[in-house]
C-alpha cells in the first residue's frame, strides 16, 4: 500500500521507528496587544478601509437603515443567521431569503447583487472578518455576489489572529470551514496592477453594531 | 568548469521588455515586503522567523508521527487521506474517482504541487477538462506556458500579451485594460465554477491536529474551488504539515508579508472535511492527497532536509540578483529562483542540471529574507561540491576501468604476470638517483598526473614475490 510505503520511507529517512517517542512541539506563540473596544473599532476601520472596504458604525436600532443605505435598491440574499432577522433585514426592499436548502441558496447567490451575512468575529489588527459556515451561514453567500455586507457585533471584534486562535484552538471543531476575509477580492496578476473583484466580491461593507443578542 | 547552460538564459537577457517586467515586478514586491515588516507594523518579525524555523524543524524531524496523526484527524472529520508516491498515482486517483462519480470538469486553484506533477496534462490526456482559475494561471494555461514565479505566475506578461491571448483563445474583443481583462476572466470562469464536478486546490499548510488544509489567496478562486463543486480534492506535499492550528499565528503572519507584503491575504480558508450534516452548503466529499514525489529522498539528507521547510512565499526569487536577470523560465523545473536552485538538484539529481547550483553569486539575500530561515547559500555550496564529485567520479571511472581491465588480463595470464615481474626486478633501482626514481616527474601529465596527485609511484622491488616464495619453501623443506 502506498500509505505504508511512504510512512516507511519517511521513517527510514529519519532513522526512526514506529515506537520512537515524539518530543513536544515548540511552545505556541501568541502576541496579543491590549486594545480596548474603541481602539479595536478604530484599528479595524483603518485596516479595512485601507484595503478598499467600508466600515459603518451603527447603533443598535439603525442596522437595517444602514444596510438599506448600502443596498441602494440592489437585490440581496441573506443568510439564515437569526441576528439578521432581529435587526429587521429580511423586511428591507429587494432582500430575499433566508433559504433552507443548498440548491436554493446557490441559485439565489448566483443572481443576487449583494450577499448579507453575520460575521462570527472580526480581527481589528488586519480588518478581517471570520466566518464559520453552519446551518445558518453559507459558504457561497459571502462569495458569489459582487458585493458582501457583513454585520459584526462589536463584542465579537478581537484584537488579531492570535487572539482568535487562542479562543478557537481548533477551528475545525465548529464547522467544516473557517474563512477569514480581509478586504475585497483582488488580483495584481496583470502587470502588478491592482484590480478588485476577481472571483469574490469586489465590494465589502461591514456594519459594526453594539446591539447585543442576549 | 565548463557547464552548459540553457539557451533561455541568453534569450531572456537579450529581451529588454521581459527584463523590465521582471525588474519592476520584483522591485515592487521587495518594497511591499519591507514595508510590511517595518518594526512599527511587525515588531516581532525576527522572533516569528525563529519560531517558524523551529516548528518546521520539529515537524519535519517527526514527520512520520504527524502523517499518521493527520490521516486519523482528516478521517474523523469525514474526509479521506490518499498517499501518492508520484505523479502517476495522483492522476490515477483523480481519474478513477472522476470515473466513479461520472465527473468531467475540474476547476483548479493555483498549486505549485500540481504543476510539479503536470496534473492538467495528465487529466486532459484522458479526456477530462481541467481549468486553472487563478487569473495568472488561467492566462498561462491559455497561452500554454509554465508559471514564471511562485506567487506571481504571469509576471513576465504585459497587458498586451494578455490581450493577444484572450482575443485568440476566448473569442473576446481585444481588450487592453486590466480591469476589463479581469472581468472577461471572471465571467468565463464563473460558468466553469458552477458547472464543475470536482474542485482541486493545493494547500499552504496541512494541520495535523485538526485534520485541515489551509489555503491562502487573494482572488476567491480557491474558496470557489473548495466550495462550489460536489467534490473537493486538496493536493499537498508531505512536507506541508504543521502540528497545530495555533501554529498558524506564526506562519500566516509571515507568509503574506513575505510574499506580497500583506499582513494577511484576502482569503484564508481553513477546511476540515466535507460539508457536515446540517451545514447550508459545501462539497459532499473531501480528499487530501499527500504526495511524496522525491520528498523522502530529500528528507534522508540531514544537512539539506531543511529545503523542505519552504512555504513557497517567493521572497527569495524577488531578492535574487540572478533570478532577476535570467527570469523564471530559465530554471529547469517548476520551482525557480534560489529555492528552485536547491530543490531541483535534490529532486532530480545533481547531474541533471549541473550548472544550477553555480548560478548564484552567494550574496545571501535569499537566506536573509527567507521566513523559515532556510540556509540556501550553504546548501548551494554543498550541492556544488556534489556536482564536482559526480563529475570527477565520471571522468576517473573511464581511465580506471581501462587500467583495471588491463590488470585483470595480466592477472589471468601467469606467464605474462611472471614475465612482468622479472622485468620489474631487472630495472629495480639500486641507488637513490636511479633513473626510475625520476619517472613520476616525466609521467606527470594527463590522467596519470591526476592519479599521482594523491599517490606515490613505488619503484619495483629487486626480487619478485614468487622468487621469495620459492626460496622460503625451499628453506622449510631443508
Amino acid at each position: 500500500m502506498e500509505r505504508d510505503t511512504i510512512v516507511h520511507r519517511v521513517r527510514t529517512a529519519l532513522r526512526r521507528t514506529a515506537t520512537d517517542p515524539r518530543p513536544d512541539p515548540p511552545a505556541v506563540y501568541f502576541r496579543i496587544p491590549e486594545w480596548d473596544r474603541a481602539e479595536r473599532i478604530r484599528r479595524f476601520t483603518d485596516a479595512l478601509e485601507a484595503l478598499g472596504g467600508r466600515v459603518h458604525i451603527a447603533p443598535a436600532t439603525a442596522v437595517a437603515e444602514t444596510v438599506c443605505g448600502i443596498l441602494r435598491g440592489r437585490t440581496a440574499l441573506i443568510s439564515g443567521d437569526p441576528f439578521l432577522r432581529e435587526c429587521g433585514i429580511p423586511q428591507l426592499p429587494g432582500v430575499e431569503g433566508p433559504f433552507a436548502n443548498a440548491a436554493e441558496i446557490r441559485s439565489a447567490a448566483v443572481t443576487a447583487d449583494v450577499g448579507i451575512t453575520v460575521s462570527a468575529y472580526g480581527l481589528a489588527e488586519t480588518g478581517t472578518l471570520v466566518v464559520f459556515p453552519n446551518e445558518a451561514e453559507s459558504r457561497l453567500i459571502s462569495l458569489l455576489p459582487p458585493a458582501h455586507v457583513a454585520v459584526l457585533r462589536a463584542r465579537d471584534l478581537l484584537v488579531n489572529l492570535d487572539e482568535l486562535l487562542s479562543r478557537v484552538p481548533d477551528p475545525g471543531a465548529a464547522s467544516s470551514a473557517m474563512v477569514m476575509i480581509t478586504g475585497p477580492s483582488r488580483t495584481a496578476d496583470i502587470e502588478q496592477i491592482l484590480v478588485r473583484g476577481v472571483h469574490g466580491p469586489g465590494e465589502v461593507h461591514v456594519v459594526v453594531t453594539d446591539r447585543e443578542t442576549e | 568548469m565548463a557547464i552548459e547552460q540553457p539557451a533561455k538564459i541568453e534569450e531572456t537577457l537579450q529581451d529588454g521588455r521581459v527584463q523590465l517586467a521582471i525588474y519592476a515586478a520584483t522591485a515592487r514586491l521587495m518594497v511591499k515586503r519591507k514595508d510590511s515588516i517595518a518594526p512599527d507594523r511587525c515588531p516581532d518579525y525576527q522572533e516569528l522567523r525563529t519560531r517558524a524555523n523551529a516548528i518546521k524543524r520539529h515537524t519535519i524531524e517527526n514527520l512520520d508521527y504527524y502523517l499518521e496523526q493527520v490521516e486519523k484527524s482528516v478521517t474523523e472529520r469525514g474526509g479521506q487521506v490518499i498517499f501518492c508516491r508520484d505523479a502517476t498515482e495522483v492522476a490515477d486517483f483523480v481519474l478513477e474517482l472522476a470515473k466513479k462519480r461520472d465527473a468531467q470538469l475540474v476547476v483548479k486553484s493555483k498549486s505549485m504541487t500540481t504543476e510539479e506533477i503536470d496534473l492538467n496534462e495528465r487529466l486532459e490526456h484522458h479526456g477530462m477538462e481541467a481549468v486553472e482559475t487563478d487569473l495568472g494561471e488561467y492566462i498561462l494555461q491559455l497561452a500554454h506556458q509554465k508559471p514564471y514565479h511562485i506567487v506571481a505566475p504571469a509576471l513576465h506578461l504585459t497587458r498586451y500579451d494578455v490581450a493577444d491571448v484572450f482575443s485568440e483563445r476566448l473569442a473576446a474583443g481585444r481588450e487592453v485594460v486590466p480591469e476589463k481583462q479581469t472581468l472577461i476572466a471572471r465571467r468565463a470562469l464563473r460558468e466553469k465554477f458552477l458547472a464543475a464536478d470536482i474542485g482541486i486546490t493545493g494547500a499552504n499548510f496541512v494541520v495535523a491536529d485538526s485534520g485541515a488544509v489551509v489555503i491562502v489567496e487573494n482572488e476567491g478562486n480557491a474558496r470557489l474551488s473548495s466550495s462550489a463543486p460536489r467534490i473537493h480534492i486538496a493536493i499537498a506535499g508531505i512536507e506541508k504539515l504543521i502540528p497545530r492550528a495555533q501554529d498558524l499565528a506564526v506562519f500566516l503572519r509571515l507568509l503574506g508579508r513575505s510574499a506580497t507584503g500583506q499582513p494577511l491575504t484576502v482569503y484564508t480558508s481553513f477546511i476540515s472535511g466535507p460539508r457536515r450534516g446540517a451545514e447550508a452548503d459545501g462539497p459532499d466529499e473531501f480528499y487530501l492527497v499527500l504526495l511524496d514525489n522525491g520528498r523522502t529522498k530529500v528528507l534522508a539528507d540531514t544537512s539539506k532536509r531543511e529545503s523542505l521547510f519552504c512555504i513557497r512565499c517567493g521572497a527569495c526569487l524577488n531578492h535574487c540578483p540572478v533570478y532577476r536577470k535570467i527570469g523564471g523560465h530559465s530554471y529547469p523545473w517548476v520551482y525557480s529562483g534560489p529555492i528552485g536552485a536547491i530543490l531541483s538538484p535534490q529532486f532530480m539529481g545533481v547531474t541533471h542540471d549541473p550548472w544550477l547550483p553555480f548560478a548564484s553569486s552567494l550574496c545571501g539575500a535569499c537566506a536573509e529574507v527567507c521566513p523559515v530561515k532556510i540556509e540556501i547559500p550553504r546548501i548551494l555550496l554543498e550541492l556544488r561540491s556534489e556536482v564536482v564529485a559526480a563529475k570527477t567520479r565520471e571522468k576517473k571511472n573511464r581511465w580506471e576501468r581501462l587500467a583495471f581491465r588491463a590488470y585483470a588480463w595480466i592477472a589471468r595470464h601467469p606467464s605474462v604476470w611472471s614475465a612482468l615481474g622479472l622485468f620489474g626486478a631487472a630495472i629495480a633501482p639500486d641507488e637513490p638517483s636511479h633513473w626510475i626514481r625520476q619517472l613520476p616527474a616525466a609521467l606527470n601529465a594527463g590522467p596519470v598526473r591526476e592519479w599521482l596527485s594523491q599517490r606515490d609511484l613505488p619503484p619495483p622491488p629487486s626480487r619478485t614475490f614468487r622468487d621469495l616464495w620459492r626460496e622460503r619453501q625451499g628453506t622449510r623443506v631443508q
